[in-house]
């Protein structure tokens, strides 16, 4: 079991607000990309935010551009998990290459504040709110599943080409 | 057994295979891949793949385009990264500051042809629908990947098909389309499903006109999109190569999850208000707005005519708010110059820009002071998108950025046109 505060967020949030485009030619280490994470959103996200709070947001997180760094700047503030009521179809293969777990929970954020407190299982099948409640967690594909458990795209292709003796 | 859709089609012979259903999960090897400003990080995470090369050189494409020319050393550095590279693989499509942004520049070279499949780092991949290719944007990890082994996994979408029906009214466009898709559905109205087109609205457009609905299905939510390629389409193919291709067209008695019809000859032209593309109403329930600032360009609405029609509007006028006129393409700059089109624009005060993605995401060649608001024909509004946050952006087609540059506020371009 493992226990993550919330911050909670709506609809339609999309990659501009997650990472401003304007920093995305010129942030380039992890620090810097954590720092600006959801900046046009909620100011208060970069400097707050501890290791293994995770976002619950509503429809369409993560609409709009493809770039990665509307992922990696929450994997870099050690956000483990994001559940949304539905991801962008680019950002939930994003998350997936990245090693973050997406996860479709349609009504979750209806039921959350930010700085709620829920407990998720180890094998990531079910997760429980203050309140007791239960919600079930799907399953992901075994080929997505097989990126996720290798850690990510990159160290699955690591393994692949840098093979160990 | 039922037929197939175009994504059906289109995967199943990207991944060398008879036949596919929505659902399967499959290898596929893309035509051609491309990425652009963003090359020199792709690289990064490629070097540390440590695949000794990248697999197909002769499949990548790249441009400089995105932030070009270079507005910061920062951003020099990145491109010169970005040609050393090109020159170390021996990628075979390099195309350097000024040539134009990707997904015009790669239409006009005729790199990818109906029926084939192409994957770029760059969310409005989408755009190459217009051909009837499967264009689907992939993040850079994964443009990483296909550089080091030429494949990545693909879920087959669902489909939806949009029957567009009629010719447009005079004064509606493309745009106008693609925005009153956005309004109706939705901004995830697509939910990662393929978008594919029919009907007989689509011979009414010319081949400057039809990227804009598949490049506009990125803020739909498609996964790709896909128009029938008609003989306008295979006569643009014909003048550009002699490369083989078989077009695809999906079955008749294809599965779609859902089938939608709209009416293009009832439709008035539409605008985005700030902050979202689908946050769609008709133009003329914000006519009057103020605007500082009316920018014409973007691989959304960056080509010729798009041009030429604001040409049409500004001719003989002169501009209250600035106007930035930034061509898709060399190619559309040069024809704009030999039709006596630029001459128009500039005369009536225009300012142009170097071909490419000018300010649309914000990086450079008019950023907006906070406060003021911006006409534009690109295809996001997002907040920020332009480089500030407080700041607001309306997306319209060229006719209404034009007039509205006339007038300094929103409008309709019927009391410009002769």
């Amino acid at each position: 079991m493992s226990q993550h505060r919330v911050w909670v967020y709506g609809d339609n949030v999309n990659t501009d607000i997650i990472f401003p485009g304007k920093y995305t030619y010129t942030l380039k280490t992890p620090e810097d990309i954590a720092a600006h994470a959801l900046e046009d959103l909620d100011p208060a996200f970069a400097t707050n935010v501890q290791v293994g709070d995770i976002i619950v947001a509503g429809e369409n997180w993560g609409c709009g551009s493809s770039r990665e760094q509307a992922v990696t700047c929450l994997r870099y503030n050690d956000v483990p998990i994001i559940i949304a009521a539905s991801f962008s179809g680019l950002y939930f293969r994003n998350c997936v290459n990245q090693g973050v777990h997406p996860i479709i929970c349609p009504e979750l954020h209806r039921f959350l504040q930010t700085g709620d407190i829920i407990t998720i299982d180890d094998a990531h099948t079910t997760l429980t709110l203050p309140n007791g409640r239960i919600f079930p967690i799907a399953p992901l594909s075994p080929s997505v599943r097989a990126i996720f458990d290798a850690g990510g795209l990159l160290p699955m292709l690591q393994t692949r080409f840098q093979p160990t003796e | 057994m039922s037929g197939m859709t175009f994504a059906e089609k289109a995967l199943a012979r990207a991944a060398g295979l008879s036949h596919a259903r929505a659902g399967d999960v499959l290898d596929v090897r893309p035509d051609l891949i491309f990425s652009h400003d963003n090359t020199a990080a792709i690289r990064r995470i490629f070097l540390e793949i440590g695949a000794p090369r990248i697999a197909h050189p002769e499949r990548v494409a790249v441009t400089l385009d995105h932030a070009a020319p270079a507005p910061t050393t920062m951003h020099a550095q990145n491109h010169a990264e970005v040609r050393q590279w090109v020159q170390e693989q021996n990628i075979a499509h390099f195309f350097d500051v000024g040539r134009g942004i990707c997904h015009q520049v790669i239409s006009e070279e005729a790199l990818i042809l109906p029926g084939e499949t192409i994957m770029g780092s760059d969310s409005h991949t989408t755009h190459f629908g217009w051909l009837g290719a499967f264009g689907m944007a992939v993040g850079r990890t994964e443009m990483a990947a296909l550089w080091a082994t030429g494949e990545i996994w693909v879920r087959v979408p669902e489909a939806i098909r949009i029957t567009l029906n009629g010719a447009p009214p005079p004064g509606v466009t493309a745009k106008d389309i693609a925005l009153h898709i956005l309004g109706r559905w939705g901004s995830s109205g697509a939910a990662y499903r393929s978008v594919e087109f029919a009907g007989d609205t689509i011979s009414h457009l010319s081949v400057d006109e039809r990227p804009v609905i598949p490049n506009m299905m990125a803020e739909f939510g498609a996964q790709n999109a896909y128009l029938s390629p008609d003989e306008t389409v295979l006569n643009y193919i014909q003048a550009r190569t002699t490369r083989p291709y078989t077009p695809l067209y999906p079955d008749a008695d294809a599965v779609y999850s859902e089938s939608w019809k709209v009416d293009i000859t009832t439709l008035e032209p539409q605008i985005a208000c700030p902050h979202n593309p689908a946050n769609v109403v008709p133009l003329r329930e914000v006519m009057g707005r103020p605007i500082q600032q009316a920018f014409l360009g973007t691989c959304t609405n960056g080509r010729y005519e798009d041009l030429a029609a604001a040409a049409e509007v500004l001719r003989g006028q002169q501009i209250r708010a600035r106007l930035l006129i930034i061509p898709a393409s060399s190619k559309v700059l040069l024809k704009a110059t030999q039709s006596g089109v630029l001459q128009t624009l500039i005369e009536a005060g225009a300012a142009i820009g170097t071909p490419g993605c000018g300010p649309c995401m914000g990086n450079h060649m008019g950023i907006p002071a906070i406060g003021e608001v911006t006409i534009s024909t690109a295809n996001r509004n997002f907040r920020g998108r332009m480089g500030t946050a407080e700041a607001e952006i309306y997306l319209a087609n060229p006719y209404v950025v034009a007039a509205s540059a006339i007038a300094g506020y929103i409008t309709t371009p019927e009391e410009f046109l002769p």
